[in-house]
């Protein structure tokens, strides 16, 4: 008898240490909301893909503050409605401090009411502007990805220092497409560039000369294309074909190898606007972001054997801010989010080179854009 | 006239994609009187089996294209078996068009699986510059679309008209009841013409591929571009395929010139509203001779 007694008193006493002592290091969790399945799969894949290596290091480390870090991450499935209902999830059933994502502007805009609602941090990882403008409306909400005006502005930088004062513009008919549309009309007076043509084609579409030819007949000096997908190849093709004689511009949308690979020849002399990820070996050494691109792209590439690409950099800059903020004032929402809005400055990561307020909520500017031009099949770095 | 010569000339290459799309939709039309809208997602096929056989397989272009089309004849023949000829004695021609639409939905599926979304292209097969023709460019993939349109023309007109086994099909078309009374198999004949246009779809595939790229959600709009060239030189009719083929194509880039681009496939509805309007059974066909059909 006494020693059946004995065991269950032992048994108690093993279960209580043991549950007390996880209860001491119970889990900080940060929710993600990403799209890694349906039409945005290949943007939410490399996300996904970052925040779980980022956040195994972390706790190989000994996670924050000696708790471990749980991130829970949802799949939108590339949908309004879903997104949604993860953030639901995320806050009411997890009670999450923050969440990252979602990885598209719709997804993000349909569900800024929530978090807002919830009071809690949200980082973005898309690039519409109304995911962070008006700032007022935004008190809870930042972004890791840039503007599609930064893109435009880095190239009308560009033609300005070059002289080039006429510009032919071609755009798809998506979302991509209107906005980058949108801000090439809206910010060309500023730079003293007049859209002499603005042509549209749809997606497949499968032939795009005539847009090109009737941008050059109008008097264009330069091309700018906007769009992401086969159709941007199938326009430098065309492009290369015509033998135009004007340079021809494509959005931050060309960074990828696969393109050089698709587009062959056809792409020597195409010039974008691209971030340094997808140029890290050539960007100084002295740059403050080298050391922070070279770590990032080596341990992607490693572990999983392919490019982490911009969209993996958007999702880097948006965790380890949540972490560094999780470290320096724990997990409270309100002070993460303070902590996000006043204390990254001159802060070096993937994409750019932060420089949060409460007037900016996504703290880049076209400064965290290379000129990069196509040469012998690889990327250079346009000085 | 530079300027017009290269819209014309871009109009061919668009026009000359939705011909030989448009060609095999007559095939299936022509025997059963029902539209095979899955035509496009096997055009995707072709272009995504090809990359695979003679990109990423690295075997010589004639075995690939023979593989790719012996391939697109099989998924073809196991779509006929399996979804048509269970419901082909309703006779409905809508629950069968109904039917190619379903499996055109799945065969998508079953090529984003195997393929995942990136577009694939491979070499074109006369390799080189574009040719200069006055002023103006054609890729010379095109010329290779503009031989085999002829080639397949060619085949398709003696085939049907020609040939015991073409005519037998086509006889299914008019009256199935007679053409069995006459000892014509209809099921086999249904059967061989969905592998037909299975494989042609996917010649179209393996020579469009170089142009466009090919990714496995670009069978709808393809479908679609190749269902309106049909209809604007008549159902059922080779030369109306083609010439409706070549007039879309013209009329759009001619349109997204002079005019905008944005109104390019307002282009198309147009004319094909017109069409249907005022001569329905098509540029190429008489109406008596459509009116004997089902559909």
């Amino acid at each position: 008898m006494f020693s059946i007694r004995f065991l269950t008193f032992l048994i108690f006493l093993v279960v209580a240490f043991l549950s007390g002592n996880s209860f001491a290091k119970e889990p900080i969790k940060i929710g993600a909301i990403l799209s890694i399945t349906g039409p945005a799969s290949f943007i939410g894949e490399p996300e996904k893909n970052t925040i779980l290596m980022l956040a195994e290091e972390i706790n190989k480390k000994g996670g924050i503050n000696g708790r471990p870090l749980q991130v829970i991450i949802e799949d939108s499935k590339s949908e309004e409605t879903q997104a949604v209902l993860s953030a639901r999830k995320l806050i009411e059933k997890d009670k999450v401090v923050a969440i990252i994502g979602p990885s598209t502007t719709g997804e993000s805009m349909a569900v800024i009411p929530i978090v807002t609602q919830a009071k809690i941090p949200m980082v973005s990882l898309a690039a519409g502007t109304g995911i962070t403008q008006p700032v007022k409306e935004r008190y809870w909400i930042f972004k890791t990805a840039q503007y599609d005006r930064s893109a435009v502005e880095a190239i009308y930088q560009y033609l300005k220092k070059k002289g080039i004062k006429k510009v032919g513009i071609l755009s798809i008919t998506t979302g991509f497409g209107d906005q980058g549309r949108k801000a090439l009309l809206e910010l060309a007076p500023q730079y003293g560039i007049k859209i002499v043509a603005d042509e549209r084609y749809k997606p497949k579409d499968s032939d795009m000369t005539v847009q090109l030819l009737k941008a050059k007949s109008a008097g264009a000096e330069a091309i700018i294309n906007w769009s992401v997908g086969p159709e941007q190849i199938i326009v430098v093709k065309n492009w290369a074909s015509l033998k135009l004689g004007i340079p021809l511009f494509q959005s931050h949308g060309w960074g990828s190898k696969k393109n050089l690979q698709l587009a062959g020849p056809s792409a020597e002399g195409v010039i974008a606007p691209l971030g340094r990820i997808v140029v890290w070996e050539k960007v100084s050494d002295k740059h403050p972001q080298k050391p922070v691109l070279k770590k990032y792209y080596q341990a992607y590439y490693q572990r999983y054997k392919s490019e982490p690409g911009t969209f993996g950099g958007h999702a880097h800059d948006a965790f380890m801010m949540v972490v560094g903020a999780l470290k320096k004032v724990g997990p409270d929402p309100a002070k993460i989010r303070d902590y996000i809005e006043n204390k990254i400055k001159n802060w070096p990561g993937v994409t750019g080179i932060f420089n949060m307020s409460p007037n900016d909520h996504c703290g880049l500017d076209a400064s965290s854009f290379e000129m990069v031009i196509v040469k012998n099949g690889d990327w250079e770095i346009l000085k | 006239m530079e300027i017009f010569l290269q819209f014309f000339l871009s109009g061919v290459t668009v026009g000359a994609i939705y011909a030989l799309i448009a060609l095999g939709f007559n095939i299936v039309y022509n025997t059963t009187s029902i539209l095979n809208l899955a035509q496009g997602e096997f055009v995707v096929l072709g272009g995504l089996f090809m990359w695979l056989f003679f990109q990423k397989m690295e075997l010589p272009y004639y075995i690939s294209f023979f593989l790719t089309l012996l391939t697109a004849g099989i998924f073809a023949f196991l779509m006929e078996r399996l979804t048509i000829k269970p419901l082909l004695k309703t006779g409905d021609p809508l629950l069968l068009i109904l039917i190619t639409i379903a499996f055109s939905i799945l065969l998508k599926g079953l090529l984003m699986f195997i393929f995942g979304k990136d577009p694939y292209g491979y070499p074109p097969l006369l390799e080189g510059m574009p040719i200069l023709l006055g002023g103006a460019v054609i890729q010379k993939q095109v010329l290779v679309i503009l031989a085999f349109i002829l080639l397949t023309m060619i085949f398709l007109y003696f085939f049907f008209n020609k040939t015991i086994l073409g005519k037998a099909m086509k006889a299914c078309a008019f009256d199935q009841v007679a053409a069995q009374l006459m000892g014509i198999n209809i099921s086999r004949m249904v059967m061989l013409s969905f592998v037909l246009s299975g494989i042609f779809a996917a010649l179209a595939g393996i020579l469009i591929t170089p142009i466009t790229f090919m990714e496995y959600d670009r069978g709808a709009i393809l479908t679609i571009k190749a269902f309106t060239a049909s209809i604007l030189g008549g159902l059922g009719s080779i030369w109306g395929a083609i010439a409706g083929g070549f007039i879309l194509g013209i009329a759009e880039n001619l349109v997204a010139g002079y005019i905008h681009s944005g109104l390019k496939d307002a282009i198309s509805l147009v004319l094909l509203l017109i069409m249907l309007l005022l001569k329905p059974a098509g540029l190429f066909q008489k109406e008596e001779e459509v009116r004997l059909k089902k559909l």
